[in-house]
């Protein structure tokens, strides 16, 4: 029952990407440029790895507002420890940035579980407080592109294929891809394949019910907020690769993109549903709309109007779907 | 009703732990900078700034009693603001004795459209979540995310600057040495305490957020409550918004953005329940009191406001884990 049901929020979504395609695509016919979609593929791949800790935070039942916080404490804790030790890694780097990531979700963890708090409260909480500590204590200047350390950016800018244009332009689909899908795989694995997954659904889906049939809430909780951070951390150290350099304000208000994103991807805030693959459409849906405004003609001040509209009419739509299956 | 300190304090144990922190921040900053925390210029510059910050919490501690939170409160604040300006400027032109000696019919023809901004606003917030059912985490997302949006059209990025007279008494001018703004906020904090003590209103909605289920059982019109939460919320934060503008002579799609987290804060450790069914204007004071004074002495320490937002955030977190240590001892 649950899983057809879930199929086709994921059909409803996919056809309404691809009816958004066609469109966009009659008013600019460059929309359906090689160059154009490796871009836009390439502009999924960290915000898509921040949405799947987002997607499995709100299949439990929670939310977090704070991983945009993590995501660039740790990119720029990361970097400029690179940069003071003049260490060039790759893994190293990767494995510190989550590490910083995963720790800070442990707080996020402990706050929800221990004291039973509101997930937003505490989350609004902790990532103010990350920000307000990366900027007032570690600091404000950005590191440049001539300080950012080689590796991270040979790494960043790794490519599956190069092509080049008839204007004699050069353009390649980017190989950070693949992180992206082999992450949206474990975390697809995590939720349907194990048996904490299952708890993480049960817990969204009713947390007595849960509790009763032996799930442990705790190492549920801990388990769900630690990997969103982590993810986050990843995510920054990837984006800061990605653009070759770090900006310590960078980030600011993603939150509400990518819960927009996992919301349109058929993830309810209530919990107990959601699944990767709609995550991942929700997530291409947004950064197309947004990113395709310019070609369809449109003032980029139009964004933050669209997004708001894209948010209201998803979680009107989940809403919806939801009452009628109460019903 | 005997109104004492003690009746006061006795009803509500989280107000003494207040007022027992305004007390300490306020010995603690006038221990570290005497002489410039105590000047009469320092205190009374908190009495134009706090305001706005305070109407934005009551307006979150308004929603979050039925269990509700309003995180479009800045958009509404800032498209209220910005819509006034337009007004004004498409009816004297963007400077000049025209725009600053404005008829007072006409500054208040400004003011009724900051706040229909607000009730519009609010009563959207309300359609969509008593009517609609969303979840107001997200409507209020997705409507703050439509009017920041729709002021960043409207002005396409840059601030409006340039306000009437008249405008600007609101937000810097004083009655009788008294702050305008402070003047405005007593006035309406009051109205909404005696709204959520005195009225049916008030207390439907309280009920609502304790029980929901157990209160459309016993007969309340949740939809038509909970939409005029919203409503109220929308208003207070579109006076917010005439202040904030009144006082900066200037309106811009991203002011105040920080305020947000500052009035959820607010709220929070004045005592309001973010899961509904507590929340009360003196705490939102006692609170707003306490950050305003923390604040402004770390300003004078010369602490960046990115400390300041460190501090927030660590006083939120800690709120949050006194309260719950204490119901634990319970």
């Amino acid at each position: 029952m649950r899983l057809s049901v879930l199929r086709r929020s994921e059909t409803v979504i996919a056809l309404v990407l691809l009816a958004a395609m066609l469109l966009i695509g009659l008013i600019n016919p460059a929309f359906w440029n090689l160059a154009n979609l490796f871009s836009l593929a390439r502009s999924n791949v960290v915000i898509g790895i921040m949405a799947l800790g987002v997607l499995t935070v709100m299949i439990s039942g929670g939310i977090d507002v704070s991983f945009p916080a993590f995501a660039v404490a740790a990119m720029y804790l990361t970097v400029r420890a690179m940069v003071a030790w003049d260490w060039q890694g790759v893994a190293g780097p990767f494995v510190m940035a989550t590490a910083i990531g995963l720790a800070l979700g442990l707080i996020n963890a402990a706050f929800v579980y221990g004291l039973r708090m509101i997930p937003l409260i505490v989350t609004l909480g902790t990532g103010s407080l990350v920000r307000g500590f990366l900027l007032g204590v570690v600091g404000t200047s950005q590191v440049n592109i001539d300080r950012m350390p080689k590796s991270l950016i040979a790494f960043g800018s790794t490519e599956l294929t190069s092509l080049s244009d008839p204007a004699g332009g050069h353009f390649a689909l980017s190989a950070m891809l693949l992180i992206y899908l082999a992450m949206a795989l474990l975390v697809h694995f995590l939720l349907t394949h194990t048996m904490l997954g299952r708890g993480i659904y049960a817990l969204g889906s009713d947390g007595e019910a849960a509790r009763r049939v032996g799930f442990d809430r705790r190492l549920t909780i801990f388990v769900v907020y630690a990997l969103a951070g982590a993810l986050a951390g990843f995510a920054g150290l990837l984006h800061g690769a990605m653009i070759w350099l770090a900006n310590p304000r960078d980030f600011n208000g993603l939150e509400l993109d990518v819960i927009a994103a996992v919301v349109l991807g058929g993830a309810s805030i209530f919990g107990g549903r959601g699944s990767v693959l709609g995550t991942m459409l929700g997530v291409f849906m947004l950064v197309m709309v947004s990113n395709s405004l310019i070609i369809m003609h449109i003032a980029t001040t139009w964004q933050r109007v669209v997004v708001g509209f894209i948010v209201i009419i998803a979680t009107a739509a989940t809403s919806w779907r939801d009452r009628r299956r109460i019903a | 009703m005997q109104f004492t300190m003690r009746r006061l304090f006795g009803a509500d144990n989280n107000l003494l732990q207040l007022a027992l922190l305004t007390l300490m921040i306020f010995a603690l900053m006038t221990a570290l900078a005497p002489d410039k925390f105590l000047r009469p210029y320092n205190l009374l510059s908190i009495t134009y700034v706090a305001p706005e910050l305070g109407l934005l919490s009551i307006a979150m501690m308004v929603t979050m009693l039925s269990g509700g939170i309003d995180l479009s409160v800045i958009g509404i604040a800032n498209l209220s603001g910005i819509l006034a300006g337009i007004f004004y400027h498409a009816d004297a032109g963007a400077r000049g004795p025209e725009l600053t000696a404005m008829a007072p019919l006409s500054v208040l023809g400004g003011i009724l459209i900051a706040l229909a901004t607000g009730v519009l606003g609010g009563a959207i917030n309300g359609v969509l979540i008593a009517r609609l059912r969303i979840t107001p985490i997200l409507a209020t997302i997705g409507s703050g995310q439509i009017f920041t949006g729709a002021a960043l059209v409207l002005t396409g990025g840059p601030a409006i600057v340039g306000y009437p007279d008249g405008w600007g008494f609101i937000g810097n001018g004083a009655v009788f040495g008294i702050a305008m703004p402070l003047l405005v906020f007593l006035l309406l904090a009051g109205f909404v305490a005696l709204l959520l003590t005195r009225t049916a209103f008030g207390i439907n909605l309280a009920l609502i957020g304790t029980n929901p289920k157990a209160a459309v059982f016993a007969g309340l019109r949740l939809v038509r409550t909970v939409f005029f939460s919203y409503v109220l919320s929308g208003t207070l934060a579109s006076v917010a918004g005439v202040i904030l503008s009144g006082r900066t002579n200037a309106a811009k799609s991203d002011y105040g953005v920080s305020y947000l987290l500052q009035a959820v804060l607010i709220a929070v450790l004045g005592g309001s329940n973010p899961a509904g069914g507590r929340g009360s204007v003196a705490g939102i004071i006692m609170a707003l009191l306490a950050l305003m004074l923390l604040s402004s002495g770390m300003q004078l320490l010369r602490f960046s406001n990115f400390m300041v937002d460190l501090v927030w955030g660590a006083f939120l977190l800690a709120s949050i884990a006194l309260n719950a240590l204490r119901t634990r001892v319970r």
